[in-house]
């Protein structure tokens, strides 16, 4: 009766291994892919908190943003009172910002884009970036990694095209959920610019995509990191295009 | 007897003339050499003082460490206090507070949206408040160009290329685009006041300056300022009063992150080594200089005596005694080095006074420099100017009649009458 039972284990765990051995392994264009499929969507309406660690304070901004493709973002800040009303809309790679204290539009063009955004870790820049990583990066798999106990891909992806934020970036991407967990960007000199930590995935329908990031300017040496939390997420909902005007700003 | 020698110094051109010219020359150039050094070192500290170190500068520790990013998220929180428990304890400087800015200057159309920006570096200085002298000082009242110096806390002052760059003038409205000293978003509405023409490359390419409250309320930095400078009344650097005011401020404050940390101007910029090697450079070219008028001067004092060779011989043969021949000679040599020297000094002097006040631009050879450097070149008056010209003008002339005059006491009576035959 024991015999049985181990013959039965053992040939359970054999082929357990066997299949997963057989399993093809995927290209690095595939787990792109795979990881463009959960991140990016046709309409996106997300709320979320900024805190950004200073040295002498922490703040917490929270907004709320309707994303429509990969080219089109609209967001307005709802808190702290300050910021509160303060308005942004990205159309293709223009980008405009309505305070209501001084009831202005302004274009954010030029240097001003690689500004931080409140004060955070985050560039104009890297709100303007199009997520979609397949479509402006050829991806090389370089192996596996364990990061926080999960085991990773590990991708390198270079930049096609000229003009992007940064020419390449190293992603670890959980082989499970098909989201990255860690990134670093690099300028073209092969300078680390940004790193990035996903602290927490949340599952969002039938898809994962991750809830608490952490950014860290590394160019700034007094950064202390900043956070951001997706409070709520909801994936293609119908969002009326006058929402992306810039009369939409002063509203 | 010294009316005689004078009338005869006077009346005798080929015996003075020649020497009055080049003693005036080598004293007015020496005069002028001392001057131009002077003013331009001067001018380069005063620049540096005025605009960003002054002669004292107080930050956080937080701050000093990145001051370069101008980081006004690690500013000094509470200055009214420390400000009046600075003049307090020392009183033989002004102290102001000073915010720097950095960000965008947005131009508005009718509309109300971007026309026009452009990347801009400014200051907030303390220009409103009461019996501050921080316009003067900066030298703001002087570089206006167009309109006038701010009278309410929401008017700016740009620099005259940044405002033609722009495109606005007095009255047009500009948005200041930066972030709080909390980190939040900055957005701010100025109107143009005025603008200047600093005459620094660095400064007049992209410079807003507003009052220190415009700068707090676009910065949301009530009581607080990037750093607090110290300018000594008399505005001439102290080195030693700062040292002793550094170290007793030093010794009271706390060593925290966020604790006051106090420099002095010798300490920033490398202005300190700058100080001493300029010190070094001016004496030397200075000794290089004032040695080579004493070596042209006391030649022309030797020649002159050698020259008169005859004239000595019949004075000594008519019975006059070798000493008060050589007597007579240097009191000329002294006349002519005399007002050779007043001469000299008065147009080496002219000729400093105008470049004090005038001064010479050469800005235009100075387009894409970043350094605190004046465009202008001016030269300054200072008690070395007035003295430098007496060693080459008086003494160099003496010295070589001195010793051409030697060769008086060599000659034998019984020689003359032989020499005079020829």
């Amino acid at each position: 009766m024991i015999k049985t039972f181990l013959l039965l284990m053992l040939s359970i765990f054999y082929s357990g291994i066997l299949s997963a051995q057989s399993q093809p392994k995927p290209t690095a264009e595939e787990i792109i892919r795979a990881v463009d499929r959960n991140m990016s969507a046709k309409t996106t309406v997300l709320e979320s908190k900024m805190i950004v660690h200073g040295r002498r304070a922490t703040r917490t901004i929270s907004s709320k943003s309707w994303i429509l493709g990969q080219d089109t973002a609209f967001t307005e800040y709802m808190s702290p009172a300050r910021e509160k009303g303060t308005k942004m809309l990205k159309i293709g790679n223009r980008m405009w910002t309505y305070s209501p204290q001084t009831d202005r539009i302004i274009q954010i063009s030029g240097h001003m884009l690689r500004q931080s955004v409140m004060g955070s870790d985050l560039s104009y820049e890297d709100m303007m970036e199009d997520p979609k990583l397949f479509e402006r990066y050829n991806a090389v798999l370089e192996g596996d990694d364990i990061i926080d106990n999960i085991v990773c891909w590990r991708i390198l992806l270079t930049a096609r095209t000229k003009g992007l934020a940064y020419n390449s970036r190293k992603l670890w991407i959980d082989k499970e959920r098909m989201v990255p967990l860690r990134e670093e960007l690099y300028a073209k000199s092969g300078k680390l610019i940004k790193s990035l930590r996903i602290t927490e995935v949340m599952k969002v329908g039938d898809r994962w995509y991750p809830r608490i990031w952490i950014f860290k300017d590394e160019l700034k040496s007094n950064s202390m990191g900043t956070e951001w939390i997706v409070d709520k997420i909801e994936f293609d909902l119908n969002i009326p295009e006058k929402r992306f005007s810039k009369s939409g700003l002063r509203k | 007897m010294i009316n005689f020698l004078l009338k005869g110094v006077l009346r005798d051109k080929i015996r003075s003339v020649l020497s009055l010219i080049v003693i005036f020359l080598g004293v007015m150039f020496a005069t002028m050499m001392v001057g131009l050094m002077a003013g331009i070192f001067d001018d380069f500290i005063r620049l540096n003082a005025m605009l960003d170190t002054g002669h004292l500068k107080i930050m956080t520790r937080a701050y000093d460490e990145l001051s370069d990013m101008a980081p006004n998220d690690l500013a000094i929180i509470g200055v009214d206090s420390i400000i009046s428990d600075l003049e307090e304890k020392y009183p033989d400087l002004y102290w102001t507070p000073r915010i720097k800015l950095g960000g965008l200057v947005d131009v508005p159309d009718e509309n109300g949206e971007t026309k026009n920006q452009s990347p801009a570096i400014g200051m907030g200085i303390d220009l409103l408040s009461a019996g501050s002298k921080q316009a003067e000082l900066v030298g703001i009242t002087k570089a206006l160009v167009r309109g006038r110096l701010p009278e309410l806390p929401n008017e700016a002052l740009l620099s005259e290329k940044f405002s033609q760059k722009l495109g606005v003038g007095p009255g047009d409205k500009i948005t200041l685009l930066s972030s709080t000293m909390w980190g939040s978003f900055a957005t701010y509405n100025f109107v143009v006041s005025g603008t200047l023409n600093f005459g620094i490359p660095a400064m007049d390419r992209s410079t807003m300056i507003v009052d220190i409250e415009g700068a707090r309320l676009a910065l949301d930095m009530d009581d607080a300022s990037s750093e607090i400078l110290g300018i000594f009344k008399n505005e001439l650097y102290q080195e030693r009063r700062s040292e002793e005011i550094k170290s007793d401020f030093f010794g009271r404050q706390e060593m925290s992150e966020f604790g006051l940390l106090m420099i002095q101007l010798r300490d920033q910029n490398d202005l300190g080594l700058l100080m001493d090697r300029a010190n070094i450079y001016i004496t030397f070219m200075i000794g290089i200089f004032v040695f080579l008028v004493v070596l042209v001067v006391w030649n022309f004092g030797l020649m002159n005596g050698l020259r008169r060779y005859g004239e000595i011989g019949i004075r000594l043969a008519m019975g006059e005694t070798k000493g008060h021949v050589y007597r007579t000679m240097l009191i000329e040599s002294l006349i002519i080095g005399v007002i050779g020297t007043i001469l000299g000094m008065l147009g080496g002097l002219s000729i400093v006074y105008y470049l004090q006040e005038v001064g010479i631009d050469y800005s235009d050879l100075m387009e894409g420099y970043n350094m605190l450097i004046s465009g202008v070149m001016r030269a300054r008056i200072t008690p070395g100017t007035v003295y430098v010209g007496i060693l080459p003008g008086i003494f160099a002339s003496l010295l070589g009649t001195a010793l051409a005059g030697r060769g008086i006491y060599k000659r034998e009576l019984s020689q003359l009458f032989k020499e005079l035959e020829t």
